[in-house]
């Protein structure tokens, strides 16, 4: 433990009494690599050995163990090697010297900044025309259908994380049970649109309201609360919404849930193969299901973009700043007049609002809800996309959506994965283990998120960006 | 009469467990102000090790219960310790004196790895065994009804008692004990002082994770099951019992643990089963809100 | 001498915290356009007046009243105090109960601005934001509470600028114009006081508090400082209420000094008289009272 922190490249504690240079002759660079690989070789042969070497596996009315000690050795092996490798490659330079982010205040100018104003523009054309890239670049409807089915999952995150980022980013508040409004808003939608006949249109505002109220009641108790212990009583918010929705079965179907939610209609026109009301035969074109799953893409991108302009403008109005000011300094926004409740729980209302919007068009794509849609993974994720896109970033969200939910997605396509590890490996079933994987490393690799500076809402003179680390991130 | 002696006995043994894992969340939130949201899951792992090597052992033809009790807890403690150093070594350590934020989602990574870890090495489904240490003493006998004080479950407590005591001497009387309580009062002057903070954070974790893996072997012996998602519930709730006993307090989090296991065990027998948890939920909520501080915390005053 | 008028009467405030008695039996009175110093050794209660008086700390006992306006309506004080209401208002001026308002009430309605003393920006956000977000209740109302600003309705575009004009002003005058786009956090320390400051003005106070402004200042800025206050209360119709540990800026610019010591009054009056009190001389060198006019000797000789 002891030898390998010469060779690991040390990072200080702040405010550790700066060390010493040692005159112990440290040793060779080579021996040290290889001291560092082996202890992590073998820490991770002894860790994997019980666990991943013997599976426990029921046959016969006993257990007997499935052998897989070949996976351990691989293991042993990789860790081995990466660890050389990545000493050598990546860690080779002093953490310190690492300019985590940009410091202070910058002028905002420069390649980022242009990178920025072009990226916004192109990702706006692609998200308007993705449908039809996707079907064109995959050859027709039916091979695009995956395509866009992805499309409208990344697009769902996106909503779902702009929502949050009110909360999260803008507001400081941690809201680990983001996930209980997402569900508010769907079996709100539901339950009107099965017992009232309420199209999906009429719902979409009410099942908002609704989420937001519930917003509200979340908001009210939590007031007082800080830091981890807000995040913890929020995730147990979620939990109690998803546990009632599992036993309240009168009233929400239990745990099978609500089935054959009738599909919203594009301005009457219904996504069915034949009749007067048909979407394909009206347009003279042949039915598709995949019509339907475009109509969804765009529905969720028109909501995004709603939500993206309000949450703009919201930010240059008193009340976003207030927000703002609140995730900065909460004791100095009540000496200026500023009300601690009112803000907070405008912005765990419009949050919820928004995750309403979303679990309304969720359910209505699904057709099916069940509480096993609403689990706490699922607020982890939307956490993970606002924290890991930077908080109070609105393009970082769109790129941790693309990364984490796309991303994950895409191991389903690594066909060449197969060809190193065998036909038996499928990366699909290790798509959770790595989505956790990469939460870390995005974490340690970049804490502030991908874009991490802020730009000020309003200036003088010149439009500077902020440095990441200036910014608080909240006690709330 | 007898259906609540029955109860309270079930319900102190479930509280005991709540209460060794929330030893591990009470340090390591009291040493660095973190909660290690993976700490469910090392529980977690814990108990998928005790099965390995209890199936090991049986296959081996050893089946003497002291001999097989004793390597699997001496195997389980080691190993779980390993990974509880492990998962503050990768995922917390590179993060010390960043972003709030960082750390807490990190562990939250941390707790999807672990879970989809033991799901991918030994699979979904739930795991059940036999009691190893079966029968117990019948101590009230009415016509229709008995009080059953099983083995196991004296076992639970002799072994909570002992370990409370254990981990009670190190954190006050043992140097390693001082290091913590320093650098709980302000890291960067213990560092200042002397103090190896670094390695009093990793002994933190591998004490918080010895202790998960008591529980977790107790766990195995008691309910004689388990999965890969056994963690994420009794990891809140533990949680619970520690901020109920007081962040910082071993005993707290102890007498924490056995209230939140009474509460939920008399919730399911008087008023419903399907609600317990909820009914667990809403007390960590009210705990949280209106006593942050605990049984045995003193209350703050907002400094301005 | 004209008779002034009283802005601020602080009555039998108490405050205790568990067996603490951090503030005991305290009343004073703060005159309308006065510098009003509070001074006294280390832990004698000083912040938690100012917590008090701010709405920070609901004091154990004891009455705190704000004046807007004309002092008569002091005499209406007991009623208003009876009748349980938290402030009342006339064509003369207005009344308040400060113990009764809720700290963000007391900027809001009353008008007290203040400062803290291990200052409290909004580090990552410009100093030109700051200053906006210390005009919140006004921009609220012209953006009708976020409605009307949404969707480019009412006069918000006109306050914004006039908001922005006034922190213009603040800013030239405390010297940071030329970094008003710049993170709060990234100020020097002299600066970031200095922005305190500018930021509690821009709420349009009756009464600034400053807890403790010219600490750490070196000492051409505490004169800067001196400057400031000083023309504050000449330009703008503010009374300043002032922590201060630093003796020399106290005697320069207040009128008038309340010494604490363990939570008590022990002087109250001009700093002249403060100055030669032997219960002052006693508190801060810590010597018993029959000492003093050997101390106070020895100081003079």
């Amino acid at each position: 433990m002891a030898s390998t922190d010469t060779a690991a490249p040390v990072q200080t504690p702040p405010g550790a009494a700066p060390v010493e240079p040692s005159p112990v002759r440290q040793p060779h660079p080579a021996i040290a690599l290889l001291k560092d690989a082996a202890m992590w070789a073998a820490v991770t042969f002894i860790l994997t050995f019980p666990i991943v070497g013997f599976k426990t596996v029921a046959r016969g009315g006993r257990y007997v163990f499935d052998n897989n000690v070949d996976v351990v050795l691989g293991l042993t092996a990789f860790v081995f090697l990466g660890r050389i490798l990545l000493n050598l490659t990546i860690w080779r330079k002093p953490k310190t010297a690492t300019a985590r982010a940009a410091s202070g205040t910058v002028l905002d100018t420069g390649w980022a900044a242009k990178a920025r104003r072009l990226l916004v523009p192109v990702m706006l054309v692609v998200a308007v025309t993705y449908p039809f890239l996707a079907v064109w670049a995959s050859g027709g409807l039916v091979t695009g259908r995956y395509w866009v089915d992805l499309g409208v999952l990344v697009m769902t995150y996106v909503l779902l994380g702009w929502g949050l980022n009110i909360v999260v980013g803008l507001a400081g508040l941690l809201d680990l049970g983001y996930v209980a409004f997402y569900a508010v808003g769907a079996y709100t939608f539901a339950l009107l649109t099965m017992n009232f006949g309420l199209s999906f249109w009429m719902c979409l505002p009410i099942a908002g309201i609704i989420a937001a109220l519930f917003g509200v009641v979340l908001g009210f108790p939590v007031l007082r609360l800080r830091g981890d212990y807000l995040a913890i009583v929020t995730l147990a918010f979620g939990e109690i919404i998803r546990l009632v929705l599992i036993n309240w079965r009168e009233f929400t179907g239990g745990a099978s849930g609500i089935n054959q939610i009738p599909r919203p209609s594009f301005f009457g026109l219904e996504f069915i193969p034949s009749g007067p009301t048909s979407f394909a035969e009206f347009f003279g074109i042949a039915f598709s299901p995949v019509h339907r799953l475009i109509f969804f893409y765009y529905v969720i991108l028109a909501l995004a973009l709603v939500v993206l302009v309000v949450t703009i403008r919201l930010r240059r109005l008193p009340i976003g700043r207030a927000w703002e000011a609140l995730r900065e300094d909460e004791i100095a926004c009540r000496s200026l007049g500023i009300s601690v409740v009112n803000t907070k729980l405008t912005a765990f209302a419009l949050g919820a609002m928004f995750g309403g919007f979303a679990g309304t068009v969720f359910a209505a794509r699904q057709g099916y809800i069940s509480p096993t849609d609403f689990t706490f993974i699922q607020s982890a994720f939307i956490v993970a996309i606002v924290v890991l896109g930077g908080l109070g970033s609105n393009l970082g969200i769109v790129l941790s959506s693309l990364v984490l939910i796309g991303g994950i997605e895409m191991l389903r396509n690594l066909g060449f994965v197969k060809a190193i590890f065998g036909s038996g490996f499928d990366p699909v079933q290790y798509r959770m283990l790595i989505f956790g994987i990469v939460m870390v490393i995005i974490m340690v690799w970049k804490p502030r998120g991908l874009i991490s500076s802020r730009a000020p809402t309003v200036f003088l003179k010149e439009k500077k960006r902020v440095g990441a680390d200036m910014i608080s991130e909240g006690h709330g | 009469m007898e259906y609540f002696l029955q109860q309270l006995i079930n319900g102190v043994a479930l509280g005991s467990i709540y209460g060794l894992i929330a030893i591990g969340y009470t340090m390591v939130y009291g040493i660095i102000g973190m909660i290690n949201f993976a700490h469910g899951d090392i529980f977690m792992v814990s108990t998928m090790i005790s099965l390995v090597l209890l199936i090991a052992l049986f296959s081996l033809g050893v089946t003497a219960v002291p001999i097989v009790l004793l390597v699997i807890l001496l195997g389980a403690v080691f190993l779980t310790a390993l990974y509880g150093w492990t998962v503050e070594r990768m995922a917390y350590r590179p993060l010390r004196g960043s972003f709030r934020l960082a750390p807490l989602i990190s562990a939250i990574g941390m707790s999807i790895v672990l879970q989809n870890y033991i799901q991918n090495a030994q699979g979904a489904d739930k795991k059940a065994f036999t009691q190893l240490i079966p029968g117990g003493i019948e101590f009230f006998k009415e016509a229709d009804f008995s009080v059953w004080l099983q083995y196991s479950q004296i076992a639970l407590f002799t072994t909570t008692i002992v370990v409370l005591a254990v981990f009670t001497f190190i954190v006050t009387k043992t140097p390693l004990g001082r290091a913590q309580r320093a650098c709980e009062q302000d890291i960067k002057m213990a560092s200042l002082l002397g103090i190896d903070v670094d390695k009093t954070i990793s002994l933190t974790f591998v004490m918080g994770a010895s202790l998960a893996a008591v529980a977790g072997l107790m766990h195995l012996l008691y309910y004689g099951s388990t999965d890969f998602y056994a963690g994420f519930v009794v990891g809140i709730k533990a949680f619970t019992a520690a901020v109920l006993g007081g962040i910082g307090s071993l005993p707290g989090a102890v007498l924490g643990g056995i209230t939140i296991g009474l509460i939920e065990v008399f919730f399911a027998g008087y008023v419903s089963v399907d609600y317990k948890d909820v009914a667990a939920f809403s007390i960590l909520s009210i705990v949280l809100i209106f006593l942050p501080t605990g049984i045995l915390g003193r209350p703050e005053v907002e400094k301005v | 001498m004209a008779r002034q008028e009283t802005i601020l009467r602080v009555e039998h405030l108490s405050m205790k915290f568990g067996g603490l008695v951090a503030v005991d039996d305290l009343s004073f009175e703060a005159k309308k356009g006065d510098i009003t110093a509070i001074i006294g050794p280390n832990g004698a209660g000083k912040t938690t007046v100012f917590n008090c008086i701010t709405g920070f700390y609901k004091p154990t006992e004891g009455r705190i009243a704000l004046v807007h306006g004309d002092d008569s309506i002091l005499t209406r004080i007991d009623n208003v105090t009876a009748t349980g209401k938290q402030w009342v208002r006339t064509r003369q001026g207005a009344l308040f109960l400060l113990e009764r308002l809720q700290d963000f009430k007391v900027s809001e309605l009353a008008r007290v601005a203040r400062t803290f003393q291990n200052i409290r920006l909004f580090g990552g956000m410009t100093l030109l934001e700051n200053l906006l977000i210390a005009q919140h209740n006004k921009l609220m109302r012209a953006s009708g509470y976020t409605f009307g600003g949404l969707l480019g309705l009412g006069g918000y575009g006109k306050a914004e600028r006039a908001a922005i004009d006034k922190a213009r002003y603040w800013l030239d005058k405390t010297g940071l114009l030329d970094r008003a786009d710049d993170a709060a956090a990234s100020l020097p320390y002299g600066a970031q006081r200095r922005l305190e400051i500018a930021r509690a003005m821009c709420s349009d106070p009756v009464l600034l508090c400053l807890d403790e402004p010219a600490a750490g200042l070196n000492a051409r800025e505490g004169e800067e400082l001196n400057e400031l206050l000083l023309s504050i209360r000449k330009e703008h119709d503010v009374s300043i209420l002032l922590i201060e540990h630093d003796m020399g800026v106290v005697m320069q610019i207040s009128d008038r000094i309340v010494v604490l010591d363990y939570g008590r009054k022990i002087a109250d009056g001009s700093p002249a008289a403060v100055r030669s009190d032997p219960k002052v001389i006693a508190a801060y060198l810590g010597v018993e009272e029959e000492e003093t006019d050997e101390v106070a000797k020895e100081l003079s000789a």
